[in-house]
């Protein structure tokens, strides 16, 4: 493998496999290198996939992506430990022709993808770590050692599509060690079930319609942190993220915190009688727009998870993959089109188009809720959710005390959540401003 | 605690996954210092595959092959040097069905 490419992607994922379909399909020479048996061996997601962002690069998606069902009904759930309250949004007008949103199972979904990559003229190679920069005297990435026998091989560019680890990049010190508190951990089980249980559950009308369900509240035992549960086509997808900083402060077993939410009372009937068939755990980068490392460099650029484009607040991941992935591309297409060096200087492109686009307007949008989220814990993820519980509880029992009564009670919850209603008021105007 | 509520085994847990064990070929080591790190004896609970445990002596010791790759403990043990972790040789580790 002495050829020289006109780029090289480390990793096939979402990210990469933007990139690399985007480049192939613009005629230029592509190497895809991934660590896994398949492409997507190494990959979890909860997931929700957002068709948009891969419409824009693959638009008859539909034809044969593998898609569990399309979300025709979004809930959030805030849980204390036995009760759940929720919100459900569900409308037909998510029945149409080019649905917004659908679940998938990303091994398989991955596996699809590279198909494409391949069909578009890439050359994908599976099995193979990759192990270190090649750089040339100048100090510009030129290449990459991988754990093949057969020496380096090189590109005019090298696209860092590798993940949340990211640790090509670390190690060619192109960017630090992730920080505890900018990455959550989660875990996740696959429960299956037939499909019309799956449909009698949920109240679903038909084989492709699925609901989403993110949680919140003691879930995660006063960590900051989510739960989800999503419904597949035969399958459950549950699972549960916590950062990992809280972790290693708490000591708590992530397993274990699942294994509480799949026996609380709102969830448990919803699993029963389901066989688990798998039980991963995969990073999350939450640390926002700071956490963003350096993103171009000469000869090289970052995409998706390596850059920790995720968007924490409104669970999107893959989506900021694709398009990073495809952004990547298109700057690299046009600087191979005019013919002029994949620099640092050059890759403005990259930037720019990032600056413009939802990506990077949405995490700088959040850019202060990490640190909000993690100042404010006890409050946010213990005590706020067992008060409206409690609340909500005072109001729905029917016990002969007086309306008025209920009211002063249920104000008195509130309040003695947080020690007073200064404090209350102080929280709220905390989130409110990260959240702005 | 009823029957439901039984804590599930990790080798139960775990016995669904597939994994391609690269055998002799560890890919996280600890190397000890004189006293394991509190961060390093926290690994025996947060690692999610429970590769942690304690010895006979009260040392940490590390079993990777029911590793998921997800980092963890690299992480959470970077400021103390105790953990040397590497992703294993391509196509070997673990290998997700579903993902
Ligand atoms: C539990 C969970 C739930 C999530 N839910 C959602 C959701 O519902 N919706 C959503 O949009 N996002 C979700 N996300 C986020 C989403 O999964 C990620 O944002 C997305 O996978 C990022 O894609 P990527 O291509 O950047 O990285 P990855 O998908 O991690 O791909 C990286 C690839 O690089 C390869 N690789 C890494 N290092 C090397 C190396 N040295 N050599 C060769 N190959 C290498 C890996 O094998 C892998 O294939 C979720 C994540 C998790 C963990
Ligand atoms: S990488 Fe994750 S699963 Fe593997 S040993 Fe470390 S913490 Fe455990």
């Amino acid at each position: 493998m002495s050829e020289h490419f006109d780029a090289i992607v480390v990793g096939a994922g979402p990210s990469g496999n933007a990139a690399a379909y985007t480049m192939a399909k613009a005629g230029l020479s592509v190497l895809q290198i991934d660590r896994g048996e398949y492409p997507g061996s190494k990959n979890v997601q909860g997931a929700i996939l957002y068709a948009d962002a891969l419409e824009r690069i693959i638009p008859d998606f539909r034809e044969d992506a593998p898609l569990e069902r399309h979300v025709v009904e979004q809930r959030i759930w805030m849980l204390d430990d036995r009760a759940h309250t929720g919100t459900h949004y569900r409308s037909d007008d998510f029945n149409e022709a080019r649905p917004n949103r659908y679940t998938i199972l990303r091994a398989q979904f991955d596996k699809w993808f590279s198909k494409k990559v391949r069909e578009a003229g890439a050359l994908v190679i599976t099995e193979t770590t990759v192990t270190g920069l090649v750089r040339n005297e100048a100090g510009a990435v030129i290449g990459v050692q991988t754990d093949r026998e057969g020496g380096p091989v090189f590109a005019r560019v090298v696209v860092l599509a590798e993940g949340v680890n990211g640790l090509v990049a670390q190690r060619a010190g192109l960017r630090p060690e992730l920080k505890p508190n900018h990455v959550a951990l989660a875990v996740k089980e696959t429960h299956f079930l037939s499909e019309e249980k799956v449909q009698e559950r949920f109240n679903l009308a038909g084989e492709d319609d699925g609901v989403v369900i993110e949680v919140l509240g003691t879930v995660t035992s006063g960590m900051v942190g989510t739960g989800f549960l999503y419904t597949n086509k035969e399958s459950i997808s549950i699972g549960v993220g916590c950062l990992v900083s809280d972790y290693a402060e708490t000591g708590m077993a992530p397993y274990e915190l699942l294994d509480r939410f799949k026996r609380h009372p709102s969830v448990a009937p919803l699993l029963r009688g389901s066989e688990m068939k798998e039980y991963v755990a995969h990073l999350i980068p939450e640390g926002g727009y700071n956490a963003i490392p350096k993103l171009t460099g000469d000869g090289w650029l970052i995409v998706g998870d390596a850059g920790q484009f995720v968007n924490a607040v409104h669970r999107e991941g893959s989506n900021l993959a694709m398009t990073t992935g495809r952004m990547a591309a298109e700057a690299i297409i046009a600087l191979r089109k005019a013919d002029l060096p994949v620099s640092e200087a050059n890759l403005k492109i990259y930037r720019d188009a990032l600056a413009e686009s939802f990506v990077m307007q949405d995490m700088k949008k959040y850019r202060h809720l990490p640190a909000t989220l993690e100042k404010n814990r006890d409050a946010l993820f213990g005590a706020y959710p067992r008060a409206l519980s409690s609340a909500l509880q005072t109001l729905f029992r029917v016990d002969g005390t007086a309306k008025r009564d209920k009211e002063k009670q249920m104000l008195g919850i509130v309040k003695k959540s947080r020690g007073s209603w200064w404090a209350v008021a102080t929280d709220m105007f905390k989130v409110a401003r990260a959240w702005r | 605690m009823t029957a439901k509520d039984k804590p599930v085994r990790m080798e139960e847990r775990l016995y669904q996954n597939r994994y391609m064990v690269d055998e002799g070929r560890p890919h996280v080591r600890i190397h000890h210092q004189a006293e394991d790190s509190p961060q390093l004896k926290t690994l025996t609970r947060i690692c999610p595959a429970g590769c942690y445990a304690l010895d006979e002596n009260g040392r940490v010791q590390v079993a990777a092959d029911g590793c998921m790759e997800c980092g963890t403990c690299r992480i959470v043990c970077q400021a103390t040097g105790e953990i040397e972790w590497s992703y294993p040789r391509g196509g070997y580790g673990i290998l997700f069905k579903f993902g």
